[in-house]
């Protein structure tokens, strides 16, 4: 954290000063580590049996938060009978499917009740392209969930918790992990020691949990064990995702993912959702916030579509695309690769660098038609056809190339107003400073002006297709000398107004309405333009308000700070304690009154029983926090939304120098998504002929010098000469092993290629000690590539693409690979160099 | 070697009026998290040019040291901690990491041996080169006791950090200490920072910090006390500084005594070869 | 070698990542085996000055010395000495700075803290005392201001002979300050040597008695107090014996001791010159016509030692700044103790 986001980790270190314990779980020790109270040196990738021992821990040493878990999770549902456990079936679930290598998850559910992604459609197997809204899960009718609070019955969720667990002992972790059984035990302790009613454990994760195969199913193993312990929905509880790109969050919020419409409502898909009706039955959930998918998708309709959106067409429903398949990025970009891909924008992206196998995207873009890259800099995704590494082996002519490439200069944040949604949900409006220079505009004026011309050369034409784009609302107001549309009136859209010329904004998603009088691009972010005032752009310093600083900008949903609050009070509605209020219910005001802005509605008693009947939040019990789950309960075990299990399982990376300890016949995610073709080979797997020839565990990572694929530093003579040239770092033990020479050349290789990198020998990486073997890890930074002042090879083209099913996010953070002495063969001798390895690992 | 009170050091009686309240900087390294920030920052602001390309394998710098074009440098130091040790039985692995700057010495050897005035004490106390005035003479830069200034290639002058002057004049915090995250560059009076200091270093000696020590915290050491001083974890020598530095030019009245006395020697040496010398004899 | 061993958590100086020469265990902790000090950025023209005007100030005086006595031969070549001294000095500090405006920046204040700022002003006042005085001597010119001048110039010049000196050692640069007692000593010795011998060449036998014997003195102070010096620095007198200044030290005392005794027996030989031993006239070229060259040569030693003596300080100087263990060892020590 301190390496990637300084800024923030200011809090930690005022934290830290005030006697919080700081524990840094990183496979290397880091900037964060220097600072830290404790560092626990890990192997990248496991970090679900590291959690698991953790969750084991509280399990057989009993140290939950037994109130909490009781009442606020689902510890006390009855699972249905035919849900069968990695226990029984050697590390997978029931419903696998070998064929798919997916699960149907009907057998993961509630006893005596059906579930479906709250938002995500019914009835489908757990396949990528369908679970991707899931946000909280919805129960179909059916009777309530048969729960025994003792958590005593055999198939409530806490005892499945404790016979999944009861394996993930500190011995194992210690194996799996390379985590001596000392620091487990003092971790554990300290953790569950700041749990509870005085106190809070809060957890921060970054990528160091994401890019893996199990990415997110580690993500959930953090979510149980705070749950567990009652940390969440508390004031210094809470898992904090780190985001990456300043405003990364806000770009799934109002997404720039393919199955996904803002507000996390699903995309339409091809084989279900014909109609609006379809649609809204789909992922309607009966009680909790998802309880008005009509309100949320109309709005969205009436927003995009104005008049043309009426309740005779459905509003307009039929002209949102169908999903038919996974159009993640990375299929499209092999689709590009096979020619069914022909042409490609890249704005505020740097493939060429930046994504895994970022060979591959190189030479998948020399096969488009056309390429359109905005941005700051000349990037290599921009001028790969005339000095990409592959005109260097003779792979790629520049002649040859029929790519027409457009590059178009980008206006930085500095050079426009806008927004950026931060890992708090917290919306910062930025005014521009300067004017952009030259031909450099702004994405909003790209877009806006693009539509604009589209819709001019398509004016007056029949096709009804055509009708998607010339009914939209495109009339944004602009200004100055390059017609710059106004960044107010789009945030004023997307918060949502009364339909009509003169419609007022809305003060929050409570007031959309399904009949299309009122219109909103994005039902969570309702409010920000409340009182016709762009409250993301409220500055008022801490020092001015209560802690909470309410009044700092405006956080979804409805300026909450903290998301499932109502956790924070008892379930009579008063604080778990004093140090620890947040939220509470008045009884003489008969109201929720706090800190924050409460998590319900405000004047929903502690002891509300929903009558016969009710819907959406009103059919939640009044003790019941978690207001986007159907049952409003923090989920332990996860009937559905999840495509590799409901509960977190440990597998290993997809290249890994490990055999699965827990789970010997599944070593990887069953679910993984992989490509393998020639330019995506794998390394072989553990066990295999030829696992020998890479045998170094290979994790990439950020420098706080350096940002993301560089075009942002490595132009910048500033932060270019902080870490001029790419480096990997590796232990002592390792640089003996190999004869690598601190500040030396160092070669690292894998089956997709062979990059160099200086040698950094450093204490500060470990060498692990797991099944009685040492396991060495070998670290590189990824930013460099062969454009901009600071110049070198890009980790990335070491890196296969391998994926989370649930997200297909790609294994960044553990592949193998192997680590010689000196430079790499130039031009096309390094490709016979990397085919000798491929020789030698299939052990011909 | 007597002491002798510097003309500079009594700058307030120099600006009578204009005189502002001494002002400078803490820098805590117990609180510094190695984000280069304020090396960066300061070179925006001041422009500063880069300071070459290199890769220098000494752990995360790359800069080396503070020179014409870096006025702020973060130095990294791996180390097994000596003084907690890990039940390997070898020390815990620590990395220290420290933010340098000019100091701004009360006794500024630059300052006082500059020919031209072109260093000056502003009315903050401070220590800054004018570059108009500044002929690149290079005396400042081995009378500096902490290798601070230097001399830039390519105007052949001398650049050092001006404490944001600029920022100062307009009641501005300078640039480094504005960008520093964890606060640990705490910029503001001297006093209030210099009593601060003591109760920190206290509070971390008591926490455990063994090392934990004041450099340049008062004004009784060899420089008549820094404007810019340092809490650090290990010896000075350790970040590169120098453990006991001396302003070179307290010695001068000495020095200049000998310098008479050998001066009045090559008088009396030539007075001795040609007192008896039989020229006149001869002659006449 | 890791980045561990080498940030010297561990005592040790060790090798920077540019292949800087490994400081021996025995060394101070250091960070990388840096330098604490920036190295001097001046170059070849600096000791080339400093002998230069060493020279010439100690050879106003004797200018006057010979000239009050009637020695116009002595008086004459002292002159041009001195005068050819200063001539070189602005040129040779010019090119150091790069503009020859940068020198009148020196003289917008006078500050008694900068031995380069007084130095300035010494030059600058001695230049055309110097002038005037060779105007008398040389060309028969204003008599009277070119006493004036010889005096002044007589006055000044030992304060330029030995200001360089107190510049070096009002310096952080430990070989340097800590040679603060002995370095104008060396100074003044090897001014009057240069002077001296320089006198000796173009004055000739006959007439050069004096000049000889200041040579002979000159070169004998500064041997004794470079001596000196080397023997209380210690440990820091390191660049003289193994760094890059050794050869020059080596060569300059050397030189140095060779001219002076060469001179010193000529000297006396040609004292003896009414003996009649012929075998000794034969090798010490007693008469003063036969004298000449052997004295010239020996004079041209004193000459070479004595630019070599201020070569190899200036040497030394930057191998000591270089050097993080010559600054940090005794400062350690030092709070040690304290
Ligand atoms: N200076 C700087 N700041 C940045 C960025 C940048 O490029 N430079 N990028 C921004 C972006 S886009 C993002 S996404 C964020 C990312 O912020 P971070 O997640 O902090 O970035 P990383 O350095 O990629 O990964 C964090 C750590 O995860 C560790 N790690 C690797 N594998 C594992 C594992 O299996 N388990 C555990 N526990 N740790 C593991 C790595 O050693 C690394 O130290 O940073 C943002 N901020
Ligand atoms: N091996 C490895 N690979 C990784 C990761 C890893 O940890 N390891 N991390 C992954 C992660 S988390 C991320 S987020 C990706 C990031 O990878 P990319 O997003 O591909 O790389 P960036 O350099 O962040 O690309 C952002 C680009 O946007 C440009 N830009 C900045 N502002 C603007 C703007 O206002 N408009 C436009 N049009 N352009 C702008 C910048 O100049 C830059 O070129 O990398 C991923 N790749
Ligand atoms: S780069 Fe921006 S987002 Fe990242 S830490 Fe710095 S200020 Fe925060
Ligand atoms: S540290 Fe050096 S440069 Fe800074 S004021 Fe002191 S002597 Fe001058
Ligand atoms: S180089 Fe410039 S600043 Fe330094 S002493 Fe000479 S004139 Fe003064
Ligand atoms: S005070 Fe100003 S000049 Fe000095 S280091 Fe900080 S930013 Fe640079
Ligand atoms: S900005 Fe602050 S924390 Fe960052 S390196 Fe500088 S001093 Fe340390
Ligand atoms: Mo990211």
């Amino acid at each position: 954290m301190a390496e990637c986001h300084p800024v923030g980790f200011q809090w930690v270190m005022e934290a830290r000063e005030r006697g919080a314990t700081i524990i840094h779980v990183d496979p290397r020790f880091t900037r964060t580590s220097a600072v830290a109270d404790l560092h626990v040196p890990i192997r990248a990738g496991t970090d679900i049996a590291w959690l698991g021992g953790l969750i084991n821990h509280v399990l057989t040493e009993g140290r939950e938060f037994r109130e909490y878990v009781v009442r606020y999770t689902n510890a006390a549902t009855i699972v249905s009978d035919e849900f069968l456990d990695t226990e029984d079936l050697d590390g997978l679930f029931s419903g696998f499917d070998p064929d798919s290598r997916s699960y149907d998850v009907s057998s993961w559910r509630y006893a005596g009740m059906q579930i479906d992604p709250a938002a995500g459609a019914r009835g489908q197997t757990s396949r990528a392209e369908q679970s991707h809204g899931a946000h909280g899960a919805a129960l179909q009718e059916g009777d309530p969930p048969h729960v025994d609070e003792t958590l005593e019955h055999p198939r409530c969720v806490w005892q499945i918790l404790k016979r999944h667990y009861a394996r993930y002992t500190p011995e194992v972790v210690e194996q799996v992990c390379g985590v001596p059984q000392a620091a487990f035990r003092q971790v554990a302790e300290a953790i569950c020691a700041n749990s509870g009613r005085e106190r809070t454990t809060a957890f921060v994760y970054s990528v160091g949990w994401t890019h893996h195969t199990t990415g997110t199913q580690m993500i959930r193993s953090a979510s149980i064990l705070q749950l567990m312990l009652g940390n969440i929905g508390r004031p210094g509880g809470g898992i904090m995702a780190l985001r990456g790109h300043a405003s990364i969050q806000g770009s799934t919020d109002i997404p720039t993912l393919y199955n996904i419409l803002p507000g996390y409502l699903p995309m339409a898909n091809a084989t279900s959702a014909g109609t609006l009706d379809d649609y809204v039955e789909d992922n309607n959930a009966p009680a909790g916030y998802w309880g008005h998918a009509r309100e949320y998708i109309v709005s969205l309709l009436k927003a995009w579509w104005g008049d043309a959106a009426t309740a005779e067409n459905d509003f307009c429903f039929g002209r949102l695309p169908r999903i038919d398949g996974d159009h993640s990025i990375y299929p499209t970009i092999m689709g590009m690769r096979d020619g069914r891909v022909e042409g490609f924008f890249v704005m505020g992206e740097n493939p060429g660098v930046g994504s895994g196998n970022s060979k591959l995207h190189r030479l998948a873009m020399a096969e488009l038609r056309w390429l359109v890259v905005r941005d700051l800099q000349m990037i290599e995704s921009a001028t790969f056809w005339k000095d990409g590494p592959e005109i260097d082996t003779g792979e790629l002519v520049t002649e040859d190339i029929a790519t027409e490439v457009f590059f178009l200069p980008a206006a930085a944040h500095t050079e426009k107003d806008g927004s950026f949604t931060n890992t708090q949900r917290l919306l910062q409006w930025h005014n521009k400073a300067i004017e952009p220079p030259q031909d450099c505009r702004s994405e909003l004026w790209f877009m806006f002006h693009l539509g604009r011309r589209i819709r001019e050369k398509l004016a007056g034409s029949q096709d009804p297709r055509d009708r998607a784009i010339l009914d939209l609302t495109w009339d944004y107001p602009t200004a100055g000398p390059t017609a710059e549309p106004d960044a107010e009136a789009v945030l004023r859209e997307i918060s949502g107004a009364e339909y009509g010329p003169d419609g007022k904004a809305l003060s929050g998603y409570t007031e959309l309405r399904g009949d299309g009088s009122t219109a909103c691009g994005c039902w969570i972010y309702s409010g920000v333009y409340g009182g016709e005032r762009n409250l993301a752009n409220r500055r008022k310093p801490r020092t001015e308000q209560d802690w909470v600083a309410a009044e700092w900008a405006w956080a979804w949903p409805l300026n909450r700070r903290i998301l499932y609050n109502r956790a924070s009070a008892d379930p009579a509605g008063r604080p778990w304690s004093e140090r620890k209020a947040y939220v509470w219910w008045d009884p003489d005001k008969r109201s929720w009154t706090g800190y924050d802005v409460p998590d319900f509605k405000v004047d929903m008693a502690p002891d509300y029983e929903p009558p016969e009947g009710a819907k959406a939040e009103d059919a939640l019990r009044g003790d019941e926090p978690f207001v986007m789950q159907a049952d409003g309960k923090g989920w332990l075990f996860a009937p559905t939304g999840l495509t590799n299990g409901p509960l977190p399982a440990h597998y290993e990376p997809h290249e890994s120098p490990a055999s699965n300890l827990l789970y010997p016949r599944q070593p990887a995610d069953p679910t993984r998504e992989q490509f393998p073709r020639q330019d995506n080979r794998y390394n072989p797997a553990h066990g295999e002929p030829g696992a020998g020839v890479f045998p170094y565990v290979l994790t990439t990572y950020r420098i706080a010098e350096h940002h993301t694929a560089g075009a942002m530093s490595r132009w910048m003579p500033y932060l270019a000469e902080l870490a001029p040239d790419p480096f990997v770092e590796v232990s002592p033990e390792l640089a003996a092993e190999r004869g690598l020479r601190h500040s030396d050349w160092a070669t690292i290789v894998t089956e997709r290629t062979a990059i160099e990198a200086r040698v950094m020998v450093t204490e500060r990486m470990t060498p692990l000690h797991i099944g009685g073997r040492t396991v060495h890890q070998v670290g590189a930074p990824w930013h460099w590539g062969t454009s901009g002042l600071a110049r070198g090879d890009s980790a990335n083209d070491l890196l296969p693409i391998v994926l989370d099913s649930n997200v297909h996010i790609s294994e960044f953070k553990s592949a193998t690979c192997d680590v010689q002495p000196g430079r790499r063969p130039r031009g096309p001798a390094l490709l016979q160099y990397v085919a000798a390895y491929r020789r030698r690992a299939e052990g011909s | 070697m007597s002491d002798f009170e510097l003309p500079t050091s009594s700058w307030q009686a120099s600006y009578g009026e204009e005189a502002r309240e001494r002002v400078g900087f803490f820098t805590d390294t117990s609180l510094c998290i190695g984000c280069k920030a304020c090396e960066v920052a300061c070179k925006e602001w001041n422009r500063v040019p880069e300071d070459g390309l290199v890769h220098r394998g000494m752990s995360m710098d790359n800069t080396g040291g503070l020179s014409a074009d870096t006025w702020r440098h973060v130095a990294f130091i791996e180390q097994r901690n000596a003084f907690e040790l890990g039940d390997d039985g070898e020390g815990g692995l620590r990395w220290l990491m420290a933010s340098d700057v000019c100091k701004h010495c009360t006794h500024a050897a630059c300052l006082e041996v500059c020919p031209t005035g072109a260093l000056f004490r502003t009315e903050f106390g401070t220590v800054v080169v004018q570059e108009d005035v500044c002929n690149g003479c290079g005396y400042c830069i081995p009378a500096c006791p902490f290798g601070v200034i230097d001399r830039r290639e390519d105007d052949g002058r001398a650049h050092k950090c001006t404490l944001c002057y600029d920022r100062l004049k307009d009641d501005q915090t300078p640039a480094c200490a504005q960008a520093c995250p964890t606060n640990s560059i705490q910029f503001g009076p001297l006093d209030e920072l210099r009593a601060h200091a003591q109760d920190r270093v206290a509070q971390l000696v008591q926490a455990g910090e063994q090392g934990a020590q004041l450099y340049l915290a008062d004004g009784d050491d060899g420089i008549g006390g820094a404007g810019a001083f340092f809490l650090l974890l290990d010896d000075p020598e350790v970040y590169g500084l120098p453990p006991d530095p001396v302003d070179p030019v307290r010695r001068l009245p000495a020095i200049w005594g000998l310098t008479a006395l050998a001066a009045g020697t090559i008088l009396a040496g030539v007075a001795a070869a040609v007192t008896g010398d039989r020229h006149r004899a001869r002659r006449r | 070698m890791s980045a561990l061993d080498r940030s010297h958590g561990q005592g040790a100086v060790t090798a920077a990542g540019d292949g800087r020469p490994t400081v021996p265990r025995a060394a101070p902790r250091s960070y990388y085996g840096l330098p604490v000090l920036n190295e001097p950025v001046w170059t070849w023209e600096i000791p080339a000055y400093f002998f230069a005007g060493g020279m010439a100030g100690a050879s106003a005086p004797l200018a006057l010395a010979a000239s009050v006595q009637g020695n116009r031969r002595l008086a004459r070549a002292a002159s041009a000495v001195a005068l050819a001294g200063v001539a070189v000095s602005p040129p040779l500090l010019i090119s150091d700075l790069g503009r020859p405006e940068r020198f009148l920046n020196m003289l917008r204040m006078f500050k008694v803290t900068s031995p380069m700022s007084v130095g300035a002003w010494i030059l600058s006042a001695f230049a055309p005392a110097v002038a005037v005085g060779a105007g008398r001597e040389l060309l028969g010119v204003a008599p009277a201001v070119g006493r004036a001048g010889q005096v002044g110039g007589a006055l000044l010049g030992p304060a330029l002979s030995t200001y360089t000196a107190a510049l070096l050692a009002c310096t952080a640069v430990p070989v340097w300050h800590e040679a603060r007692r002995e370095l104008p000593f060396v100074f003044a010795g090897s001014s009057l040597a240069s002077a001296g011998a320089a006198a000796t060449i173009l004055a000739g036998p006959s007439a050069s008695a004096p000049a000889r014997r200041m040579a002979v003195g000159g070169a004998t102070l500064s041997l004794c107090a470079t001596i000196a010096m080397e023997r209380r620095l210690g440990a820091l007198a390191a660049p003289y014996h193994e760094g890059s200044a050794k050869p020059f030290a080596r060569a300059a005392k050397g030189l140095s001791a060779a001219g002076a005794l060469t001179l010193a027996c000529a000297s006396a030989a040609q004292g003896r010159a009414r003996m009649p031993a012929a075998r000794m006239r034969s090798w010490t070229g007693g008469r003063s016509s036969r004298g000449r060259p052997i004295q010239s040569a020996a004079g041209v030693a004193l000459l070479a030692g004595a630019a070599l003596e201020r070569w190899a300080i200036f040497r030394a100087g930057i191998d000591s700044a270089a050097d993080p263990a010559a600054t940090i060892a005794p400062q350690r020590a030092r709070r040690d103790r304290a």
